[in-house]
């Protein structure tokens, strides 16, 4: 009789879990043939010489020279000579810039849009409208564009659009603050644009966080006498810390496999222009790896700071 | 004198002291924050307004320095050329319907997967759901050339050669994103997978239990019961999905390029259609010089062009983009 009802309860259990793989089969079906299967054979490729003969191609075992030579001798001859490693340094460093920017500019923008005032909800309509704006193809062929560039509004080296701010530069120099400081303020007004259409979901994100704080925090630290600014410090901040962690990793992994960055350009190329496939999947295992050790190193460290409710 | 005025103020204000310094501090607040925000919305519209202006410019209103925003002489005939040089129409059907396609089929294999990681135990649930964020850090560049060849010659097993004699070729439609959408591998996927699993998470359990507890299966609670309820975290998802997989350049350009006409493609190589169009216009011998001022209007206006069906539906359905996310619980 024992043995007998603890049969029936685990066949209940067995069930929900089989139906459980039941419902994520399609995902374990795309994972193997769509994505481990391809990342295997990519990285077979990599290890070899690929030749494309008639009706498929053929394989020459070449060890690990293609990323001997990713690493160490590969120059671009479309961004100045400069080795492919520089290009993912100093893809880093901007993305470091960019992520700190973005991550501010969201945070502050999703509490403007969190208070009540006229108007808000075509306020917020337009704060997202980089989601549609800026996004894939539109911003690969704005990016260089001359018209653009006649703005002020993407970056070139040459130009001095309308946005820039020299004047800004010269105030801050001569109150002689760190230079380094100065040239990141700086940055960041002249690249107000990329950052305000690089933002857009994670507003959404945060004034989501926002909404969800129960207002009974609030209404009992008013009671305590707290001001607005203790508020935004000991219950704001704290409650949406969780997110600063969700978007600094979703900005983080936006902007490095951004498809028309410089390293990604360079990777799509030298498969698609020059036919060196095994060298183009060398250098995305090697892009994949960097950006694989930037988030476990940015989730490392701010999951330390953040402040969890359980 | 001073001291009089002094005096005066105090009095205005006696009583009303505390309020008005409040007030005053509200309205300048205010005041901060509309400046803030009304910059903050011209530099998002102020791009696409400047494109719409330069593109019913003629030509000579480009070359004429006198002429900044306003053209002297508007004129629709680029929208012409480029509805034109870009096959608009067929661009945009074909566009249309991939993705309808891809962003329904994303939306049901999406919802199911996220179920399952929401409400079932299985062993591997925890790697599972790890691969799923794995799947959004990972550069799609890194399996492109896998994905491309899988597709060019589509086999499983080898039973499609055993059957017809050959692999599938598959490029140049739609079947790899549909394939891939099906499976929750299609563009940024693994975003809408947890998106949909946080807001099936936050849903409270009794709802469920009190489905089976009636008698009803599994199946039959996930549509009737649960469904109905996540019909805003599934509108974010289809509206995400749609958008992105419109402007798609990535995958677009990988499977469909001398197949399939999309606009984001159309988009991408719209300057030399210009080019090769206007000579055949004009019946040239050689190909038409388009001036970098002139090629820069087309694209922009070819870009317009791309994104004013998504502009269209944003205005309809913006409330459900920006108040249903607040409601998906993607932050639980």
């Amino acid at each position: 009789m024992a043995a007998k009802r603890k049969k029936r309860r685990m066949g209940l259990e067995e069930k929900k879990a089989m139906m459980g793989y039941v419902f994520v089969l399609p995902f374990i079906i795309g994972l193997l043939t769509f994505f481990l299967f391809p990342m295997i054979q990519s990285f077979i490729f990599s290890l070899n010489v690929i030749e494309v003969v008639e009706g498929g191609y053929t394989l020459r075992p070449n060890g690990i020279n293609y990323y001997k030579t990713a690493l160490l001798q590969y120059v671009s001859t479309a961004n100045e000579g400069k080795s492919f490693m520089t290009l993912i340094g100093e893809g880093l460093a901007a993305m470091a810039t960019q992520v700190l920017l973005v991550v501010i500019f969201s945070f502050f923008a999703a509490n403007l849009l969190n208070q009540k005032f006229r108007g808000r909800s075509v306020a917020r309509a337009i704060f997202f409208l980089p989601v549609i704006l800026m996004s894939g193809v539109i911003i690969a062929v704005d990016s260089g564009d001359l018209l653009q560039s006649s703005m002020g509004l993407t970056q070139t080296d040459a130009q001095e659009g309308s946005f820039q701010a020299v004047a800004l530069a010269r105030v801050l120099l001569s109150t002689r603050l760190d230079t380094r400081f100065v040239d990141f303020i700086v940055s960041a007004v002249n690249r107000i644009y990329e950052i305000v259409s690089a933002s857009g979901v994670q507003i959404l994100v945060f004034l989501a966080g926002l909404q969800s704080i129960s207002p009974s925090l609030f209404e009992a630290s008013n009671i305590e006498g707290a001001t607005g600014w203790e508020n935004f410090w000991k219950i704001t901040f704290p409650m949406v810390s969780p997110l600063i962690l969700v978007n600094t990793v979703y900005t983080v992994i936006d902007t490095l496999t951004n498809s028309n960055s410089v390293v990604m350009t360079i990777i799509r190329d030298e498969a698609f222009r020059n036919a060196k496939y095994g060298l183009s999947s060398a250098m995305a295992w090697i892009y994949f790896v960097a950006i694989m050790l930037v988030v476990a190193i940015i989730t490392g460290i701010i999951s330390r700071l953040v402040f969890y409710q359980e | 004198m001073n001291a009089m005025l002094e005096k005066i103020t105090n009095i205005k204000l006696f009583g009303h002291h505390r309020l008005t310094g409040y007030t005053l501090g509200r309205l300048g607040w205010s005041i901060v924050r509309g400046v803030i925000i009304i910059g903050i919305c011209f530099l998002i519209l102020y791009p696409t307004m400047v494109k719409f202006l330069v593109s019913v410019m003629s030509e000579q209103d480009l070359y004429d320095i006198s002429v900044k925003y306003i053209a002297k002489n508007p004129t629709l005939d680029n929208y012409k050329t480029v509805i034109t040089a870009m096959k608009y129409p067929e661009a945009f059907w074909n566009t249309l319907k991939l993705s309808l396609f891809t962003s329904i089929m994303q939306l049901v294999s999406c919802t199911i997967i996220g179920y399952g990681f929401a409400r079932f135990k299985f062993k591997g649930r925890g790697l599972l759901f790890a691969l799923v964020i794995i799947t959004l850090i990972v550069p799609p560049q890194t399996i492109m050339i896998p994905l491309y060849l899988h597709f060019k010659d589509f086999d499983i097993l080898g039973i499609f050669k055993l059957i017809l004699g050959k692999p599938l070729k598959l490029l140049g439609g739609y079947a790899p994103f549909v394939l891939m959408s099906a499976t929750g591998m299609g563009l940024k996927n693994g975003l809408y997978i947890y998106i949909i699993r946080q807001f099936f998470r936050g849903m409270p359990k009794e709802l469920e239990e009190a489905a089976y507890v009636d008698g009803a299966g599994l199946f039959r609670t996930f549509y009737k019961i649960m469904l109905p309820s996540a019909v805003p975290a599934m509108l974010t998802v289809f509206l995400f999905s749609f958008v992105w997989q419109w402007t798609d350049s990535f995958y677009s350009s990988l499977f469909l390029s001398g197949g399939l006409r999309v606009l984001s493609n159309a988009l991408s190589g719209v300057s030399h259609a210009i080019a090769l169009h206007l000579t055949n216009l004009r019946g040239s011998a050689t190909t038409v010089y388009l001036s970098p001022v002139l090629s820069s209007m087309y694209i922009n206006t070819a870009s317009l062009l791309v994104i004013l069906p998504l502009l269209l539906v944003y205005i309809v359905a913006q409330r459900y983009f920006v108040e249903s996310i607040e409601r998906t619980g993607i932050v639980g």
